[in-house]
């Protein structure tokens, strides 16, 4: 092992064609850290616990909004290690409610030239997104979304079976016990590079000076009359004016630490993917009544979605019994698969919410923020839940964010998405 | 696969015979309550990364509900007990404490 990585500068360079073309004719010696790896401070303005894509987002508009660029990100494990690179990278703002669709519109606009924005490609496809109906009530409630999605300004339409059918053709939607009736179709919704969403906000954070510190996990919060001074850490303690919590599944136990109770319960959400196959399927689609959703990656693999558990867990896996079932549901709707191997199975501990909507808020210990709750559908929403959640944090005030406070579940004030969260959020 | 046993008909069942109720042992806020109470008992929960008490069903069994406690990290099960009593009893926090010293849950340990 050589002491030091040859050739490696610590400025980063922009990645362009010019730069894949120049580093061809050295043999890649001049690739730069896409993040650098810095010991933590002693104090920064503002700590961000969780370097997943929330957390990174967060980070990333803090700076590039609002100026805040003395800002660490602490991470317990690896950065996008959680649900960031465990989830099926759908991403859609079809949502009914108001406060939803502005969140979630916004994060979807922000992901049509993210790449652009964060010179990273993070492979937006926005190749279109239906969610079946296959039962009379599921039309009524979708032709419900298609019109308030309307009035909201997000490009969504109920289509018939015969466009569906147009759309998918290798769907059958006569199917034996569930015919395709009709289905919400959103053709700007569709999927993105999980893992790159993380890296190209890592990478950009970075070169703002920013600093992400991986394998620091945050033992306990310290304050002093109410306010938050400080985390204590696995690599010693460190000081903040700002604390923001975007931790997902293990927001309890941090919360717990800062001395409040969150009205979330944490369950495995679990996700797999076939052998991969040549391209069949260039729309995402959802079946929220037999519980599954499918779409095929770049590779070819068919990534497949289920449900939650029924029961809290932290276990990263999931119950056996939920893959069968969602493999059978989809089989049904798509014959075709039926001979195809699975190649992996994954979990994801998703927190879940009273009304399944995201919280966004201030706590009750002074300058201390959370950003949680996104449950099973968090991936979408990266770029919109930072981009409200460093306004909130920076100014004390966010119109994306204003509905998702934490003081919604007393007021009874929810902002119930059950319905479009259903299984496939 | 998880697996509990029926306190009442004494099967062991996985986890498709059983149907999971949450949190166990809320405090029934009802009407004349605080509004802090009331959303005390609907909405903040417990979600402890370890030991947990909660309520399951033996829906394709005996139909009966009852408490268990397990953790929710190991999916390992300390025991299960009568719906009828409002905490835990000591045989059960007996176990935990065997396999899990120190364990907190409330006010419990």
């Amino acid at each position: 092992m050589p002491s030091e990585i040859p050739r490696m500068k610590r400025e980063m360079s922009r990645y362009s064609v010019f730069a894949v073309a120049r580093e061809a004719f050295r043999d890649h010696q001049g690739w730069t850290r896409a993040w650098g790896s810095p010991e933590p401070k002693r104090k920064y303005d503002v700590i961000i616990i969780g370097a997943g894509g929330h957390g990174l987002a967060t980070a990333y508009y803090l700076g590039k909004n609002h100026g805040i660029r003395n800002v660490a990100v602490l991470e317990k494990g690896w950065l996008g290690g959680g649900n960031t690179g465990r989830n099926t990278t759908i991403i859609r703002s079809n949502y009914l409610q108001d406060p939803s669709a502005a969140i979630y519109e916004k994060a979807r606009s922000l992901y049509e030239d993210l790449s652009q924005d964060l010179n990273y490609n993070v492979m937006f496809s926005p190749r279109g997104v239906m969610m079946l109906a296959q039962t009379e009530h599921e039309i009524r409630g979708y032709k419900r979304t298609a019109h308030a999605n309307a009035l909201q300004g997000v490009a969504t339409e109920f289509i018939s079976p015969a466009r569906v059918k147009q759309l998918c053709p290798i769907m059958e939607i006569r199917g034996p016990r569930y015919p395709v009736l009709g289905a919400l179709w959103q053709p700007r919704g569709g999927t993105a590079r999980h893992d790159a969403v993380a890296w190209g906000y890592a990478r950009k954070c970075s070169e703002m000076g920013m600093d992400i510190i991986q394998k620091c996990e945050v033992t306990g919060v310290r304050s002093q009359g109410g306010k938050v001074v400080g985390v204590t850490t696995s690599r010693g303690d460190i000081d903040c004016d700002k604390l923001g919590v975007v931790v997902a599944g293990h927001s309890g136990h941090v919360a717990d630490m800062a001395g409040f109770r969150l009205p979330i319960e944490s369950v495995a959400l679990q996700a797999l993917v076939s052998e991969p196959i040549k391209p069949c399927m260039d729309v995402v689609v959802m079946a929220n009544t037999v519980h599954g959703y499918m779409s095929q990656s770049d590779k070819g693999e068919m990534v497949i979605g289920g449900g939650t558990d029924g029961y809290n867990n932290y276990t990263q896996r999931g119950s056996f019994h939920h893959i069968e079932e969602t493999v059978r549901a989809l089989v049904e709707t798509f014959p075709m698969i039926s001979r195809l191997k699975m190649l992996r199975q994954w979990g994801g501990i998703v927190d879940v919410t009273g009304d399944r909507s995201p919280i966004l808020s201030k706590t009750p210990l002074e300058n201390c923020f959370i950003n949680c709750g996104w449950g099973t559908g968090g991936f979408k929403a990266i770029p919109g839940s930072g981009w409200g959640m460093a306004e909130l944090m920076a100014t004390g005030y966010s119109p994306l964010t204003e509905a998702f406070g934490l003081d919604r579940f007393s007021e009874g004030r929810f902002i119930d998405e059950s319905v479009a969260a259903g299984v496939a959020h | 696969m998880l697996i509990l046993k029926c306190p009442y008909c004494g099967v062991a069942c996985d986890e498709t015979e059983l149907h999971a109720g949450g949190e166990a042992h809320l405090t029934r806020h009802g009407p004349g309550s605080s509004d802090a109470d009331f959303e005390e008992y609907l909405f903040m929960r417990e979600n402890p990364r370890g030991v947990h008490f909660e309520r399951w069903r033996h829906v394709y069994g005996c139909g009966k509900w009852f408490h268990a406690a397990r953790d929710t990290a190991t999916l390992e099960v300390f025991g299960t007990y009568s719906a009828q009593v409002a905490e835990p009893p000591k045989d059960v926090r007996a176990a935990i404490t065997a396999k899990v010293p120190g364990w907190r849950w409330r006010d419990l340990s």
